[in-house]
Order: C-alpha cells, then sequence, then structure tokens
C-alpha cells in the first residue's frame, strides 16, 4: 500500500506530525492513521469492503484546528465502502477537510454514505476535495442523509475539478430545524466520456430556517452532466435559493432541474440556472486583452470553479 | 502619423447600413473622440476595429500600422496593441481581480498590478482579492477594466463611453487613468456623447448615420456639436442628416 503517495496527494505531512490536529488516514479498508483530540470521538471499524466510521463531538466543543479525513484507494482495482456516523452535539463545532485520493485507479467505486446529524447551535462545515487520476477509472457514488437542528450551521463544499471525474452521482438529502442554515456547494470539472450527476435536496421545515444550494459544473469532450436540486420550505420566513451555473465545450451535454417548492405563504425561495458554452463577453474581452481562445476559456472556467 | 487607418470602411447589419463608407485617420499617440447621438454608429465602428463576432463582415479596410486587421481574430489584434474597454464591462465569476489584472499584464509583479489600480483610484489592499463579479459596482469594474488596459500596455485602446455609470467623484480618476494612457504613448478613442468627457480629447470625429460627418479640433467640434447635434431632432435619419 503506497499511503505516502495518497498523503503526499493530500498534502497532509504537516498535519501527520501535527498532535493537536485530528486525523483519520484510510486507505481501501484500512486504518492507516488516527489521532483525536479532547471532546472528538472517532470510532473507525474496519470490515472486508471499507470502513465504518462513528464521530461524536461532544457539546460544546469546538475544535480549534480543521479536522482532516483522507479516504484513498492506493489499488488499481477495488470497491470502498466508508460508512459515516457523525453527531455534532449541541453547541460544538467543527471543520471537517476530506480529502479523496485515488492515484492509481483503473476500476475503483468508492462508495459514501453518511448520516450527519448537529444539535442545537452546532455548526460543521464539511469540505470534500477530491483528487483523482487523468485515467478516470472510478465511480464516486456520495449519499448523505443530513439533519441540521435548531440554530445549527451545515456547510459543505464538493470539489473534484483535478484529474478524471469517471461517474460521480452525488445524493445529499438534508433538513434544517428553526432558524438553521444549510449551504450546500458543488463543484466539477467533467472531459471525456466523465458522468456528473448532482442530486441534492433541502428540506427548510424550520422557522426562519435558510437554504443555498450551488452547483458549478464544467463539461468538454463527451462529458454529461446531470444536475438536480431542490429546495422545499414548508416553515414560515423560510428562505432559500438555489443556483446551478454549468458551462458546456466541445460534444458535451448539461442539463439542470433546479426545483423550488414553497408550502408556506411567509416562505420564499428563488432558483436560477444557467447552462451554456462560455459567455461572449467575458470570452472577448479577455480575447481583446491578448489571450487566445483557448487561454480564456481555460481561466474563465477556473474562475467558475474557483 | 497614422496609427490606425480606416478606409471606405462599411458594415452592414440585419439590411441596415450601420457604417456607411468611413475614412479616417488616427493619429498615433493623440486622444481623439468621436461623438454623435445614439444609434450613430459609434459603438459599432469600436467592435467592429476590435473585430468583435458579428462586426467582422465589413467592406473597406482597417489598418493598424501599415497591416491590414481584415484576417485577423480578436487576440491577434489585441496582440498587435489594439483594445477596447466595454461600455458595460463583463463579469467574472471566481476571477480575482489580482489574477483578473496578472493574466493580461505585460507585467506580471505584484507591484505592476498594484500600480495599475492605483493609477485607475483603486485601493490594492482593497480590491485585488475580490472578484470581478457583481459584488463589484458597475464603476468599479470599470475602473478595474481600465485598469486591465493600463497593464497590457496598449499601442490603441478605444474606450467606449468612459464616464457611463461613474459617478462625479470617480470621474477624474478616469481622465487620470486618460492621462496615464498618453503617458505611456498609447493612442486612445473615447467613443462618447458627453462633452465632459469630449473635452479631454485632442481631435473629434463626429458620426451621425453611420457617417463621418464633421472632423476638426475639439473646440471646433464642441461647437457644432453643441449648435447642430444636440438640438437635431433628427437623430441618425440619413435623408435629413445634419449637413
Amino acid at each position: 500500500m503506497n499511503i505516502e503517495k495518497i498523503i503526499s496527494e493530500a498534502n497532509i505531512h504537516a498535519v501527520m506530525h501535527d498532535p493537536g490536529a485530528a486525523r483519520l488516514v484510510i486507505d481501501l479498508n484500512k486504518v492507516m492513521d488516527k489521532n483525536a483530540v479532547p471532546g472528538l470521538e472517532v470510532f473507525p471499524e474496519e470490515h472486508s469492503e471499507g470502513v465504518n466510521v462513528k464521530i461524536i463531538l461532544r457539546k460544546d466543543t469546538i475544535v480549534e484546528k480543521p479536522v482532516h479525513l483522507c479516504f484513498g484507494v492506493s489499488h488499481q482495482t477495488a470497491v470502498q465502502k466508508i460508512n459515516m456516523d457523525v453527531t455534532i452535539e449541541t453547541g460544538a463545532k467543527i471543520d471537517i477537510i476530506a480529502h479523496c485520493i485515488f492515484p492509481d485507479s483503473k476500476d475503483v467505486q468508492h462508495i459514501m454514505d453518511a448520516v450527519i446529524r448537529l444539535g442545537e447551535g452546532a455548526r460543521y462545515s464539511y469540505f470534500e476535495k477530491h483528487i483523482h487520476n487523468p485515467m478516470g477509472g472510478i465511480q464516486v457514488y456520495p449519499k448523505a442523509r443530513i439533519f441540521v437542528g435548531k440554530s445549527a450551521r451545515f456547510k459543505t463544499d464538493f470539489e473534484l475539478i483535478r484529474g478524471r471525474v469517471g461517474i460521480i452521482d452525488i445524493d445529499y438529502e438534508i433538513e434544517c430545524e428553526d432558524n438553521s442554515s444549510l449551504e450546500m456547494t458543488a463543484k466539477v470539472s467533467g472531459k471525456a466520456d466523465d458522468v456528473i450527476k448532482i442530486r441534492e435536496t433541502g428540506l427548510l421545515k424550520g422557522r426562519s430556517s435558510r437554504g443555498v444550494l450551488n452547483s458549478r459544473v464544467a463539461v468538454r469532450d463527451f462529458a454529461v452532466a446531470h444536475i438536480y436540486n431542490k429546495l422545499t420550505a414548508t416553515a414560515p420566513y423560510a428562505r432559500g435559493h438555489v443556483d446551478c451555473k454549468e458551462i458546456i465545450q466541445d460534444n458535451a451535454s448539461a442539463s439542470a432541474i433546479p426545483i423550488v417548492e414553497v408550502k408556506h405563504p411567509k416562505a420564499h425561495i428563488t432558483h436560477e440556472a444557467a447552462i451554456g458554452s462560455v459567455d461572449n463577453k467575458q470570452l472577448e474581452t479577455l480575447m481583446a486583452r491578448g489571450l487566445t481562445e483557448d487561454q480564456a476559456v481555460e481561466l474563465i472556467i477556473d474562475g467558475l470553479l474557483a | 502619423m497614422a496609427i490606425l487607418e480606416l478606409r471606405d470602411l462599411s458594415l452592414t447589419l440585419g439590411g441596415r447600413r450601420i457604417l456607411d463608407n468611413l475614412t479616417a485617420d488616427f493619429w498615433e499617440g493623440h486622444v481623439h473622440a468621436v461623438v454623435g447621438p445614439n444609434g450613430a454608429g459609434k459603438s459599432t465602428l469600436a467592435s467592429t476595429i476590435m473585430g468583435l463576432g458579428g462586426y467582422r463582415d465589413y467592406s473597406g479596410d482597417i489598418i493598424f500600422e501599415g497591416q491590414s486587421l481584415k484576417d485577423l481574430s480578436i487576440d491577434e489584434r489585441a496582440r498587435l496593441g489594439v483594445t477596447l474597454a466595454w461600455q458595460e464591462p463583463a463579469r467574472f465569476e471566481g476571477i480575482s481581480v489580482r489574477d483578473f489584472l496578472r493574466a493580461t499584464a505585460k507585467d506580471k509583479s505584484e507591484q505592476s498590478v498594484r500600480d495599475v489600480l492605483d493609477a485607475v483610484g483603486m485601493k490594492p489592499d482593497e480590491y485585488l482579492s475580490r472578484a470581478v463579479d457583481k459584488t463589484l459596482s458597475g464603476g468599479e469594474r470599470k475602473k478595474i477594466e481600465l485598469a486591465s488596459i493600463l497593464a497590457m500596455r496598449p499601442k490603441f485602446v478605444m474606450l467606449d463611453e468612459p464616464d457611463s455609470g461613474i459617478d462625479v467623484a470617480s470621474l477624474q480618476r478616469i481622465f487620470d487613468a486618460l492621462a496615464a494612457f498618453k503617458n505611456i504613448g498609447s493612442t486612445v478613442i473615447m467613443i462618447t456623447h458627453s462633452l465632459t468627457v469630449l473635452k479631454h480629447a485632442e481631435h473629434a470625429f463626429l458620426m451621425c448615420c453611420g457617417k463621418i460627418v464633421e472632423k476638426g479640433n475639439i473646440d471646433k467640434m464642441q461647437v457644432f456639436f453643441e449648435q447642430n447635434c444636440i438640438p437635431c431632432d433628427h437623430k441618425n435619419r440619413p435623408d435629413v442628416m445634419a449637413r
């Protein structure tokens, strides 16, 4: 197993030597490294195809440094199943950076199934960064059910802009109680015959709850993207926005289905979706400064996925 | 000496002749104004010189430093030193002011990027990390666009309505940028129908109905514009064109 390669790709050398930084490093179904901090309990359990991970952040615990979770598969052919059970208790706060790294995959499935519960007033931010190889032999199936308690804040950023996507099929469902908020952003860049599916649904069932679903996708060659974002508000003063932007090039194709559903007269949700090639005015502006068309397109897409 | 020459330049869009047989010389190192009412063809002229999509099927020729621009793309024209500042600058989601300026700057150093922001009256520490997107006002984006053009040190720059969307306090910054262009030897064309802007030029062309109907120094053109164009009820109708 090439754990060094995974650590190097994740760029977490410093974290690996920091006793004050919580971390969990997994290669396929083996826990390679683990470090917890006071108030944060991490219980990994290896099984034949992956690892079950239970995380509990105790009441009012504030984890100062980001917690690094490194889910890698150094093998060329494998199925990795990660089951996550996360509880962030009342008033606790945590920032998690998840590194999902598949440097040599030829036929790898990464299946993530997570249940996340945030207690009252909890704060949870989760940045999931995928680093894939250029070959595309990977299938990623992240699935999460999330419950955001009263006055809690949930924020997640999903990024897959390095290497080939292969197949990705995101499926997140989230429920928000009174005065809570959710913000989910997915940024994915696909090429060749990559397939991108994003399904995010949010239910703003709490009074004055807030929700934003953002998707930023760029596809080229023959890649395909399907985005399905749904935000439902059933409580007074719930506010939400669904925002999807997709840039397509070459023979790629994209679809976006933003659904907003309001079931209370005092709730309000907006949506915005734009699919198309690179904006012509942006392109011409950059070309009028001397960039070639390819350079201009690259800069615009980099910006979209920044 | 002319840096850019228009030779019998005509352009028809949607069956309507927008530029009608224009012939003009733009002198090197000078600040020119192209004035005229809305719809006269001023912005179309700038778009055509820049070679924007939809403005390339023209007859006649545009000569820059002795070379025809006819078969050159936008970026090829830009790399010769020709550029355009739009009346309404584009927004760039996710691209920071720093990256936007660096992308096209001749000198990509941090100091150079800070200097061009300073030149348009923007504090680098306040703006460099911000995105060139809808969080900036139209006036701020306009100044950043000018900064990006300063950074590329063009030979020939066209400013389309440089004062539109600019508050009175910021207007002087636009004129400061104009002076900066002159200092680096750029030839400038300002597309405008503003007398305030016109006064900052050295020479002007008056356009009406796609034609250049008058040209001369600013004093002469200002009087002509005030006496003939502002009171004119027959904007851009060839049959009653003011001449």
